[in-house]
């Protein structure tokens, strides 16, 4: 039961050829066959956000998908963001905010709020819309309020 | 922790989903959006030995207007019930105002209506709207189809008639009728956005010359998930709001709440007859509001 099974992921725009058992989480997969540790797993159950990646463009829980059911779709994490030597504008956006304090949620957080806000720039003008996506994820550093801030000076609220 | 191990397979088509299921149903289970059921087999809580993912059956990743009802395919997303367009009229209006209850963004691209149904927590959004509304759930075994009201379907908390060698293929949600006022609304009461409701009701009104023509009331709960007596009281009554408040309190004397840490039965069984008084007198306005739409 539940031999490996070779897949190919594409993360970040980059494919990796690795076999993996059907019951291996997709955050598992891309920490350890990958290598990919910037994601992050917390809770284990949906509930932290911790483990946000973007699949397809949308932002899901790696801890509550598969990796075998990744394969063939577009992956991409908090190590993809960054380009030419920059980071993106709302990791500098974090950084110069002070969105995070201890850093355990801030992959997740990132990866949530580019996945929706990168698709819909609008909800960093409704409140309520922001308010509903922030509270996807849990933070217990900062009291959102960096994050919040971070997201304005992004994507201009 | 980490599941243990089971099969995996990955159909494309329903047959093969079906077939595949057939083999040792007791033990083996649907995954659809895995929002419910990857969590508890990564506590061990349900520990398969074999999943038959769904996801990649095309056939069922449909929304379609057929008749006088909203046929649900099993891989419609939570997510795709956010707009009102989702469904003509007060139907999409009902569902946008229930989806954005349901957990959060992350979870609602991948979580199905279908395995809401399936899975049947008595605090599901979509299990209310679904005893509400009676939607015809359609079960698919290997001896074929077959439909189910959900006044039939559920028996108690994660209990329903499906039988293990069945896949929900699809719920029909009936369009609800646009030449009368209806008024649509749902209520939750919850402690934060990512917790489950304590209590929540769903209703769709129906006013015809000033009075309640009919009344549709789904509440969280177990096995009573319809508010029958609450309904009953009000068909032909004028919505006066003490008529709307016996309403919530035959409602809540229906529910058959269950204790849980930060609520207990008494608490919830009074929450329930608020928030149906609270989705009444919304339903009420926006029958109103409606008549300006028309
Ligand atoms: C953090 C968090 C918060 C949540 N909050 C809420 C909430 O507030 N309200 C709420 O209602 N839900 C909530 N959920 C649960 C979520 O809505 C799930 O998506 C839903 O309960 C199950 O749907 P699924 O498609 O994910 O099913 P799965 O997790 O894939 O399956 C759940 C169960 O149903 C069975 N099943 C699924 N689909 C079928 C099918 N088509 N035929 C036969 N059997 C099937 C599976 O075998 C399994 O036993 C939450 C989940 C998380 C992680
Ligand atoms: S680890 Fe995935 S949500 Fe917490
Ligand atoms: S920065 Fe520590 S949990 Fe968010």
């Amino acid at each position: 039961m539940s031999a490996g099974v070779p897949i190919r992921l594409t993360v970040n725009g980059t494919a990796y050829d690795v076999t993996v058992e059907p019951r291996r989480n997709l955050a598992d997969v891309l920490r350890g066959a990958c290598g990919l540790t910037g994601t992050k797993l917390g809770c284990e159950h949906g509930v932290c956000g911790s483990c946000t990646v973007l699949v397809d463009g949308e932002g899901v829980r790696s801890c509550l998908m598969l990796a075998v059911q990744a394969a063939g779709r577009d992956i991409r994490t908090v190590e993809g963001l960054a380009a030419d030597g920059r980071l993106h504008p709302f990791q500098e956006a974090m950084s110069a905010e002070h969105g995070l304090q201890c850093g355990f949620c801030t992959a997740g957080f990132v990866m949530l709020v580019v996945g929706a806000l990168d698709a819909d720039p609008s909800v960093a003008r409704d409140p309520e819309r922001l308010d509903a996506l922030l509270s996807s994820n849990l933070c217990r550093c900062t009291g959102y309020e960096g994050i919040r801030r971070a997201v304005l000076r992004a994507y201009g609220g | 922790m980490k599941p243990a191990p089971f099969d995996y397979v990955a159909p494309a088509e329903l047959s093969e989903a079906v077939s595949a299921l057939a083999e040792r149903p007791e033990t083996s289970r649907v995954l659809a959006g895995g929002q419910s059921l990857l969590l508890l087999m990564n506590f061990r809580l349900e520990r398969p030995t074999l999943l038959v993912d769904v996801n990649g059956v095309g056939a069922l990743d449909t929304i379609t207007v057929t008749g006088d009802a909203l046929r649900v395919g099993a891989l419609a997303r939570h997510r795709a019930f956010e707009t009102p367009a989702v469904a003509p009229g007060a139907l999409g209006r009902l569902l946008s105002r229930v989806s954005p209850f349901i957990a959060h963004p992350p979870v609602r691209v991948r979580g199905t209506m279908a395995g809401s149904l399936a899975w049947a927590h008595p605090q599901s959004e979509w299990c209310a709207t679904a005893a509400a509304l009676d939607a015809v759930i359609e079960l698919t075994g290997p001896s074929g189809s077959r439909a189910v009201t959900a006044s039939d379907y559920f028996l108690g908390a994660f209990r329903t008639v499906r039988q293990p060698d069945e896949i929900v293929t699809s719920v029909e949600l009936p369009l609800l009728p646009e030449s009368d006022a209806v008024g649509v609304a749902f209520v939750e009461q919850h402690r934060t956005h990512l917790s489950f409701a304590q209590a929540a009701a769903v209703v769709a009104l129906v006013l015809r010359d000033g009075a309640i023509a009919g009344a549709r009331i789904g509440m969280t709960g177990a096995a009573v998930r319809r508010a029958r007596e609450a309904e009953d009281w009000l068909a032909g009554r004028e919505p006066e709001p003490a008529v709307l408040a016996r309403a919530g309190e035959l409602a809540a004397a229906a529910a058959d709440p269950y204790q849980e840490l930060h609520a207990g039965v008494e608490y919830k069984r009074h929450a329930t007859g608020v928030v149906v008084r609270r989705a009444l007198t919304e339903a009420l306005r926006d029958a109103q509001d409606g008549r300006g739409r028309a």
